[in-house]
């Protein structure tokens, strides 16, 4: 079976069930099943996330993106800091960059007290982190692909029979 | 004032067109299900829309040049050669408003009342009513199913005549799907090699082709200097509002065209122009995925209607398929409204591109997966509660 067309499929629309996806390829349940299975286990499907427009649902959060400069260690690399670093449930992301900082990590907090918190006991002690710079969230246009109370694009407008 | 005396012989003539008939019917039920369009589903790519923008804000609002932008028809003759291996001047060059007004403009520089044009069936609806409003003789040829709606040389050359002035090459077709291929394409040539005929050859279905690589007769020898090659951003880059298409060809035809072309349009839109240009240069990307998402539809339609029992070939091209409709005993038409007031679901007789398409129904799948999968539902339904009735 065509995992590369399953996967488009998934990414397209993570909430498609199994019937959908076995209908739209042509294949068995069962072998869609298996295969959607073994990508997971193989780690190629990594997870299913929902975009959520916090801001009107009206629950507090803030979220930052922090400019971490660190240090390598000898044979481990940036690769043990990051891990440290990664492990804290409010990060949501970690890259390591080329530019002026070594990493960028992006938090997820309920208030700016939390991220400066956050910074503060947590991110600056580790060792190897030599300075960090945070920027705060003030206004969400676009997350992962998904536009945010952007004027929506017309849907369909076309007439329903045309040569 | 009695215009039923004063309009035009060739005017009151003209047989309505079958699509318009079918979406009169269609558009008194707003809530139906269509499989019914000739353009495709996705936006116009951002990179083109804001090419358009920026060309606005800095006041490109003027008239262009007759022919089109130079510019333009740079970007035409660079894609041409990277796409096709056909290479034109600017002077052979000529920018329409869309494909459709190439083909108007290529018909009336060439028929002369009287002369032939071979019109290979089922096909676009604008053939025919351009040849007979400028006096010609339409020819029309059927393609088979047999031959997977590919015309042959051998039906060419059955209807060759010393008045044989055009013959139009619809390919990839609307409404069939069909693609010619190689060996197609050379044989036809072999057959109009040593005559006056001039090719006309829509490929406005250029880039939509699945599991092959679209070839254009001109590039066969001998071929460019009687062929009038049609394109477009319609159905490519998802411009159908646009309205924007080229001609490339002999350059004595297309000034010809461009005569024609100031008289009555002047010059296609301006700002159209400037995001064609665009479209051209930087889009291979967008139309690659668009492809993609094509082609999972085409193979979910040819294996959903085949399972239903509709006979149906797997085209080759453009976003449409053509099921044979003839296992319920209805025909094209009755298939077609009974689908549409039981299960509210408008796809468009084959009958409405010739009568070729008798027992056969145009299938668009310019629509999203979900869309197609609840079309198909009740297609499925309409099929079982007719079955035994033929």
């Amino acid at each position: 079976m065509d995992s590369i067309k399953l996967l488009h499929l998934l990414a397209d629309d993570p909430r498609a069930t199994i019937t959908d996806l076995a209908d739209i390829l042509g294949e068995t349940e069962e072998n869609v099943k298996k295969e959607k299975d073994e990508l997971e286990k193989n780690k190629i499907i990594c997870g299913y996330h929902t975009v959520v427009n916090w801001d009107k649902a009206n629950i507090e959060h803030v979220d930052a993106y922090i400019g971490v400069s660190a240090k390598p260690e000898r044979d481990a690399g940036y690769d043990k800091i990051a891990e440290r670093i990664a492990r804290f449930p409010e990060v949501s992301g970690l890259y390591l960059m080329s530019g002026t900082s070594e990493f960028l990590v992006s938090l997820n907090a309920r208030t700016m007290r939390e991220v400066a918190d956050f910074v503060g006991s947590k991110l600056a002690p580790i060792e190897g982190v030599t300075s960090t710079v945070t920027m705060f969230v003030l206004k969400k246009y676009k997350v992962n692909g998904v536009t945010m109370d952007m004027k929506e694009e017309i849907h369909d407008d076309r007439m329903i029979i045309s040569a | 004032m009695d215009y039923n005396k004063l309009l035009s012989e060739s005017a009151v003539k003209m047989r309505p067109s079958g699509i318009r008939k079918f979406f009169d019917l269609a558009a008194e039920m707003p809530e139906c299900i269509s499989l019914g369009v000739g353009e495709p589903d996705f936006q116009t790519p951002w990179d083109i829309r804001d090419a358009a923008i920026h060309s606005l804000e800095i006041g490109r609002t003027k008239y262009t040049a007759n022919s089109g932008l130079k510019e333009l028809r740079e970007a035409i003759c660079e894609y041409m050669k990277r796409k096709f291996d056909l290479s034109y001047e600017l002077n052979e060059t000529l920018v329409t408003v869309g494909g459709s007004e190439a083909i108007d403009l290529a018909i009336r520089a060439l028929v002369e009342p009287g002369d032939e044009v071979i019109i290979p069936e089922p096909c676009y609806v604008s053939y025919e009513p351009i040849t007979t409003l400028t006096h010609g003789v339409p020819v029309h040829v059927a393609c088979l199913e047999e031959n997977d709606f590919r015309i042959t040389a051998e039906q060419i050359k059955a209807v060759l005549t010393p008045k044989t002035k055009i013959l139009v090459l619809g390919f990839p077709n609307n409404p069939t799907g069909a693609a010619l291929r190689h060996e197609d394409l050379e044989a036809i040539a072999e057959v109009l090699r040593d005559t006056n005929v001039t090719i006309l050859s829509d490929e406005i279905y250029a880039e939509l082709v699945y599991g092959m690589k679209h070839e254009s007769i001109a590039a066969f020898e001998g071929m460019k200097e009687r062929t009038i090659v049609v394109g477009g951003f319609s159905k490519t880059f998802s411009m159908t509002g646009w309205r924007l298409g080229f001609a490339c060809g002999p350059k004595e035809l297309i000034a010809a065209m461009t005569k024609i072309h100031q008289s009555c349009i002047m010059c296609a839109p301006t700002t159209s122009q400037f995001a064609a240009i665009t479209a051209l240069r930087d889009c291979d990307d967008d139309v690659d995925e668009m492809r993609k998402q094509y082609d999972l539809r085409r193979q979910y339609c040819v294996r959903k209607l085949n399972e239903m029992g509709l006979k149906t070939f797997e085209p080759r091209g453009a976003f449409y398929v053509f099921p044979n409709i003839t296992s319920s005993g209805m025909s094209s038409e009755e298939f077609c409204q009974k689908l549409l007031q039981e299960k509210h679901v408008a796809i468009v007789p084959g009958t409405a591109f010739g009568d070729a398409g008798e027992g056969f129904a145009r299938i668009s799948y310019a629509y999203s997966i979900d869309h197609l999968r609840e079309a198909f539902k009740r297609i499925a339904e309409f099929l079982e509660e007719h079955k035994g009735e033929n």
